[in-house]
């Protein structure tokens, strides 16, 4: 483990402290409303201002990091997850099943992710969990790829044919020999996930499309705040600080990983 | 090479007209364009509302499958159907791709080749405070979203407007109101032009330059102790001349081709940057479209964006043959 | 007479403290050639890049370079970037990674040319054609246009010593210009260096492995070990009457043509880090050997020097290591009444070819089997020979695969592949078992070398309480260790894998062994151990070898029979001394003679096989040695022209199963 993974890690630790004990430091609640300060500057009695209507910007924005955080986690291990079975299966059956994956990969990568996401969740119900699924059907595809081009050339290695040559059997060729080798590009790939599905459901959030109120993420915090950040500058700065943050932790954690993992690929 | 190219761009084609009939079912089936005539006031009689839902083929009553048989049929002469107030949708389309192109041009290219610049400067300076800087800076500018990014970059030019009381910089728009008619006649047009584009291309810029000086830095290194590059060190050239000339002229294959086939994906990418600085290019027409359920500008959109993503795929190919001899077939 | 080129005491830290070269010292005067010669590890790269000031960044150099007496190290790259690729030009190993993939190859020699003596680009350019004639690329003019990709390695390797005298350098350092080349295109590659030193009387410091090469090249020799030149002396003397214990084992370890036994030297035992280096592997090791570590001393009046600290062991250099006990051939029927293991008769396997990389166009078949029929009968060893693209390994993986090939028939211990099902394939693998070349790439890296061993057992459902017992039997039997079932393949050296790599293949008692290149991958001194082993296993457990090898000195050691194959077919078959002794074809000859031997008297009146290995997928109609054939200039019309229209067939060529496929075997 490298130097910059181990900085993520920590960085991202500590994060989640303070989005999940934070909250207890705090005398407000994220939905209460303070009706004697509205869009008052960070103080002793709002360690980060307050809003338009009187809400705790502090209590807000880590509420709004839980958010973000549940579902860039949610969001990289579901599409990781897919892409595993997909590029793998394709990777090691070849042929037509080969080809008909790929292809279907293919056809999500030309239909706009976005665009899709942005007219489906509103008129899907279920709040934020069905936001988490459309988010991970979109992105996949990418991972597949790479999974089934790291499954091919695994194939060919010269350990897997002598195991092959020894009689083993498809099933445990997989398990043994190609499983364990892809299991760390697979936790690179599900951290690096979890930076862009934060940023995704932040953008979608942020044109209003993604999280809606009453639930509250880091985007639709920014979304709030961003027409008056000149302004009122602690009611965006928060919030696009923490974001920038996480996004950091996370991409840290997940290039540190693949360089101490590959040293020869460093991308 | 032309043979594989065609061929390759007829299976495109089949893959664009999928999408963009997925995206027209998609965007059919859940958009409710009937609430947005509905909620007119004085509220206008049923009957109405239907005539002009019908005539502009929004009509949900209509099954999705007729609905799709006259979108297409359109599509295929070439009319991409009319706009939620009637007007027809190719002449917008045009006018807001040339939009979207005039932002995105001079950001795309300049953040590109920025990027590839710092990211090859910092791979030959590994390990020292050159690198680091440049590479802390990258790592900063990717967690940065876009639309923090433009946010900031207004909070901090109203700062320097305010300073210098001057305004050097603008953002709301293309244009500022008659500055073509102003003191300085058709060149204080340009100027205003080129000071509208400052910041929302910056914007561009600084987020496409965070992504290629992290990738050319990777691939800057895989070449950085490449035999190649020791044996045009043995043949005289100093390290400086044998990294540029052998070292990034192979690094900046892999590099190009990315170029090419992320340009596809910036036409919709640029949206939030139109969105917050006001520029009326397609991004911000498919968002204000979708909350206003015009399904026909929403498909259209997404048409020329597929074929967006798969011209470009087809440019990097032909950027790779182009760059990379070893990618050319029938070699030998 | 000045020398060229002088190093003395060369230091070579890699950090943090890994010692690559350890004072090294040597001159080198017009038109010599100076041969230093080592294995991985000893230094012997570490000290070219030094020489040339191009080690990377995190090295430490100390000591002394000068050229013509003016003193290189630390000059800063300006200056040297001017000394470069002028009077001092290097030849780097590997060609096709050492020239830009995205330059065309005319362009990169002209590149020298205007970067010393800032010529205009046509001037450079058509110099460069005049260099490419010059080191023997036909059709220089069209060929400058080309990329590295469209040259074979031999022409590559041409096109860079073409890039290191294009200004009339002082001296040139080659390292390891001719490996991984087959051994008719490494004659041709060096003489083709020595065309080109003859044209401009550099000194040339040829860095290798393979004493053979040097043998017949250099004029002195610089043997080092762990960072030391060990022992210094003109060829001859060196080649005849060393002293270093392992200049003297490393001699004797080589395998030989005539077939005479070699003596390992110890198996890889690290160098110490304190007294001698060698002294672990050292058979005359003596106390004093773990406190000083010895400096060169002269032993001969022509210069040779030895650095040993017991010279008087080593006066007689064929006692120091014990002469290996004639294994006594096991009691064998006759190999006719011994029942053949594997049996192929008129295997064929042809592979599209495809072109271009971004995207494939079928551009024919490769007929990289066209037709080979031979019998391994029980405990013996047939030995597969030919050069690289001739075949030998896609018929071994045909057969290795067990099913019914495109063309012909494999049958093994009597069952036809052909009629095999699902189970009675996975049945017959613990019969037929692989030992691939490359030992880093067959162990999975991400197992012990007891789960690797376990494996096979596991698969063919051995009872779980024997696996422990029979990992341990598995290790003695190769001689490894059993403290070594706990580690992972990259801790290993490289024989230490290898052996695993057999041991796995050992595991289910196969009757019949398919080594594909087993020792390609090895150091010479660690090869010798590995094949000393194949012979001892099929002594003791009477498993019979398919052994495919490019390397015919390597084959002569192991083989009781060898085909020799050409173009995907056998062109001579039959007992081991017969084939090496009275061989009938005139490939096999030609190959024989391009065999490097580590006698420096050896190299007179050898042919050189013109052109390279010939591709694959366009074979000569008649026959396909035809275009390369020494014998076919010589003959008259009428005879030539049998060959140009007759595909010849393997015909009886002397007593014992000896054949040969070839028109004219009575010519010589």
């Amino acid at each position: 483990m490298n130097r910059r993974t181990r900085a993520g890690l920590a960085l991202l630790a500590a994060l989640f402290l303070l989005a999940f004990a934070g909250p207890l430091a705090s005398p407000w609640s994220w939905d209460a409303t303070d009706f004697t300060a509205f869009r008052r500057p960070p103080s002793a009695a709002h360690w980060f201002g307050t809003t338009q209507s009187g809400r705790d910007v502090f209590a807000l924005t880590l509420h709004g990091m839980r958010k973000s955080l549940v579902i860039g986690l949610l969001v990289a291990v579901l599409s990781t997850g897919l892409a595993a079975a997909v590029g793998t299966v394709a990777g090691l059956l070849g042929g037509w099943a080969d080809r008909a994956l790929m292809w279907g990969v293919d056809l999500l990568l030309v239909l706009p992710s976005f665009l899709v996401v942005a007219v489906l969740a509103p008129v899907l119900p279920g709040g934020w969990p069905v936001l988490v699924v459309l988010l991970a059907a979109f992105m996949w595809m990418v991972t597949a790829r790479m999974v089934r081009a790291a499954t091919v050339s695994l194939r060919e290695r010269e350990y897997v044919l002598a195991a092959r040559l020894l009689g083993a059997g498809t099933p445990r060729v997989i398990v043994r020999h190609i499983v364990p080798q892809l299991a760390s590009l697979l936790a690179v790939d599900a951290s690096l996930n979890v930076s862009v599905a934060i940023l995704a459901e932040s953008g979608l959030s942020y044109f209003g499309y993604g999280v809606r109120p009453p639930d509250v993420s880091l985007g639709t915090v920014i979304a709030g705040a961003a027409g008056s950040a000149t302004a009122y500058p602690w009611l965006f700065a928060f919030a696009a600080g923490l974001l920038v943050l996480v996004v950091l932790a996370v991409n840290l954690i997940g290039d540190g990983l693949r360089d101490a993992l590959d040293p020869a690929g460093r991308r | 090479m032309l043979v594989f190219l065609l061929r390759r761009l007829a299976g495109h084609a089949v893959l664009a007209v999928l999408a963009a009939s997925l995206a027209y079912l998609l965007a059919a089936a859940a958009l409710r364009p009937r609430a947005e005539f509905e909620d007119r006031s004085p509220r206008p009689p049923a009957a109405v509302v239907d005539a002009e839902l019908d005539r502009l083929n929004l009509n949900d009553r209509t099954p999705l499958a007729d609905r799709y048989r006259v979108w297409a049929t359109g599509v295929l002469h070439g009319d991409f159907g009319r706009t939620w107030q009637g007007d027809p949708v190719n002449g917008e389309l045009g006018r807001r791709l040339l939009v979207s192109l005039r932002l995105l041009t001079c950001g795309a290219v300049a953040g590109g080749v920025l990027g590839v610049l710092l990211g090859a400067w910092a791979a030959v300076s590994r390990h020292r405070a050159t690198d680091r800087a440049i590479t802390f800076g990258s790592y900063l500018l990717l967690a940065v979203p876009v639309f923090v990014l433009a946010v900031l970059l207004q909070i901090g030019a109203s700062r320097v407007n305010d300073a210098t009381g001057v305004r050097l910089f603008a953002w709301v728009g293309e244009t500022g109101p008659g500055a073509s008619g102003g003191a300085f006649g058709p060149l204080g047009g340009l100027g205003d032009r080129v000071r509208h584009l400052l910041l929302p291309s910056a914007t561009i810029a600084l987020a496409q330059l965070a992504l290629f000086c992290r990738y050319q830095r990777g691939t800057m290194l895989d070449v950085l102790h490449a035999d190649f590059v020791r044996t045009a060190r043995a043949k005289g050239l100093r390290r400086r001349d044998a990294l540029l000339r052998h070292g990034l002229r192979t690094a900046l294959v892999p590099v190009a081709t990315y170029f090419a086939y992320t340009s596809g994906l910036l036409l919709l990418g640029a949206m939030f940057t139109e969105k917050i600085f006001g520029w009326h290019g397609l991004g911000e027409w498919l968002i204000d479209s979708i909350t206003r359920g015009d399904v026909n500008v929403v498909a259209a959109v997404d048409c020329l964006a597929a074929a967006a993503v798969l011209l470009a795929g087809l440019a990097s190919d032909v950027l790779q043959g182009a760059l990379d001899p070893r990618a050319r077939a029938g070699a030998r | 007479m000045t020398p060229v080129l002088q190093v003395s005491g060369l230091h070579v830290d890699y950090a943090p403290d890994v010692r690559a070269v350890r004072g090294a010292s040597f001159a080198v005067e017009r038109g010599e050639v100076l041969g230093v010669v080592g294995e991985s590890g000893s230094g012997k790269s570490a000290l070219a890049l030094a020489v040339l000031g191009l080690l990377p960044a995190g090295a430490r150099v100390r000591g002394s370079v000068r050229l013509r007496g003016r003193e290189l190290l630390g000059l800063p790259d300006a200056a040297l970037s001017r000394v470069r690729g002028k009077d001092l030009a290097m030849v780097f190993q590997d060609p096709l990674s050492a020239l830009t993939p995205v330059h065309q190859v005319g362009d990169q020699i002209a590149e020298t040319i205007r970067v010393h003596a800032g010529a205009t680009r046509r001037a450079a350019r058509t110099r460069a054609v005049e260099l490419l004639e010059l080191v023997g690329v036909p059709d220089a003019a069209r060929l400058a246009r080309a990329y590295p990709h469209e040259f074979s390695g031999g022409m590559r390797q041409r096109v860079m010593i073409a890039m290191a005298i294009a200004n009339d350098p002082l001296a040139i350092v080659a390292d390891e210009p001719t490996t991984s080349l087959d051994a008719t295109v490494q004659a041709q590659v060096l003489d083709v260096l020595r065309t080109a030193q003859q044209a401009t009387g550099a000194a040339i410091v040829l860095i290798t492995h393979d004493l053979g090469a040097v043998a017949g090249f250099a004029d002195r020799v610089m043997v080092m070990y762990a960072g030391r030149a060990v022992e210094t002396g003109p060829v001859g003397d060196v080649y005849r009457r060393p002293r270093m214990p392992y200049t003297i084992g490393l001699l004797g370890s080589l395998p030989r043509l005539d077939g005479a036994p070699v003596r390992a030297l110890p198996a890889d035992a690290a160098p110490a880090a304190e007294g001698c280096p060698f002294r672990t592997r050292c058979p005359v090791a003596v106390a004093a050997c773990a406190v000083t570590e010895p400096a060169a001393l002269p032993v001969a009046p022509s210069g040779q020097v030895a650095a040993c600290l017991n010279l008087a062991a080593t006066e007689r250099p064929g006692a120091v290591y014990p002469v290996p006990e004639p294994v006594p051939a096991p009691d064998r029927p006759p190999r006719r009444a011994r029942p053949p293991v594997l049996h192929v008769s008129g295997l064929v396997r042809h592979h599209p070819q495809y072109r271009g990389a971004l995207y494939k166009r079928r551009v024919g078949a490769v007929h990289a089997v066209d037709g080979i029929t031979l019998d391994v009968r029980e405990g013996e060893t047939l030995g597969l020979v030919g050069e690289s693209g001739c075949g030998k390994t896609t018929a071994l993986m045909e057969i290795l695969r067990l099913a019914a090939p495109p063309g012909g028939r494999v049958s093994v211990l009597g069952r036809d592949t052909a009629a095999l099902g699902r189970a009675g394939r996975k049945a017959l693998r613990r019969d037929v078992q692989v030992v691939f070349q490359d030992p880093f790439a067959s162990l999975d890296p991400r197992m012990r070398v007891a789960a690797i061993l376990a494996e096979p057992l596991a698969i063919h459902r051995v009872p779980k309480d024997r696996t422990a017992a029979r990992v341990r039997e598995l290790l003695e039997l190769v001689g490894l260790d059993a403290a070594l079932a706990g580690r992972y393949p990259q801790q290993l050296s490289g024989g230490q894998r290898q052996r695993v790599g057999i041991a796995r293949a050992l595991a289910l008692e196969p009757r019949l062994l398919l080594l594909d290149e087993p020792v390609a991958a090895l150091d010479a001194s660690v090869r010798a151990g590995v094949l000393a082993l194949l012979r001892d296993l099929q002594n003791r457990l009477g498993v019979a070898y398919l052994f495919v090898s490019h390397d015919l000195a390597v084959v002569r050691s192991v083989a009781d029979r060898v085909a020799v194959m050409y173009h995907g077919r056998i062109v001579e078959i039959g007992p081991a001394g017969a084939v090496y002794g009275t061989p009938a074809h005139p490939y096999t000859r030609a190959l024989l003679g391009a065999v490097p031997v580590p006698d420096p008297g050896a190299r007179q009146g050898r042919v050189t096989l013109p052109g390279g290995p010939p591709d694959p997928s366009a074979p000569p109609g008649g026959c396909r040695f035809r275009p390369r054939c020494p014998r076919h200039p010589g003959l008259d019309a009428g005879r030539a022209r049998l060959c140009a229209e007759l595909d010849p067939v393997l015909a009886e060529a002397g007593d014992d199963d000896h054949a040969a496929a070839c028109h004219h075997l009575g010519a010589r």
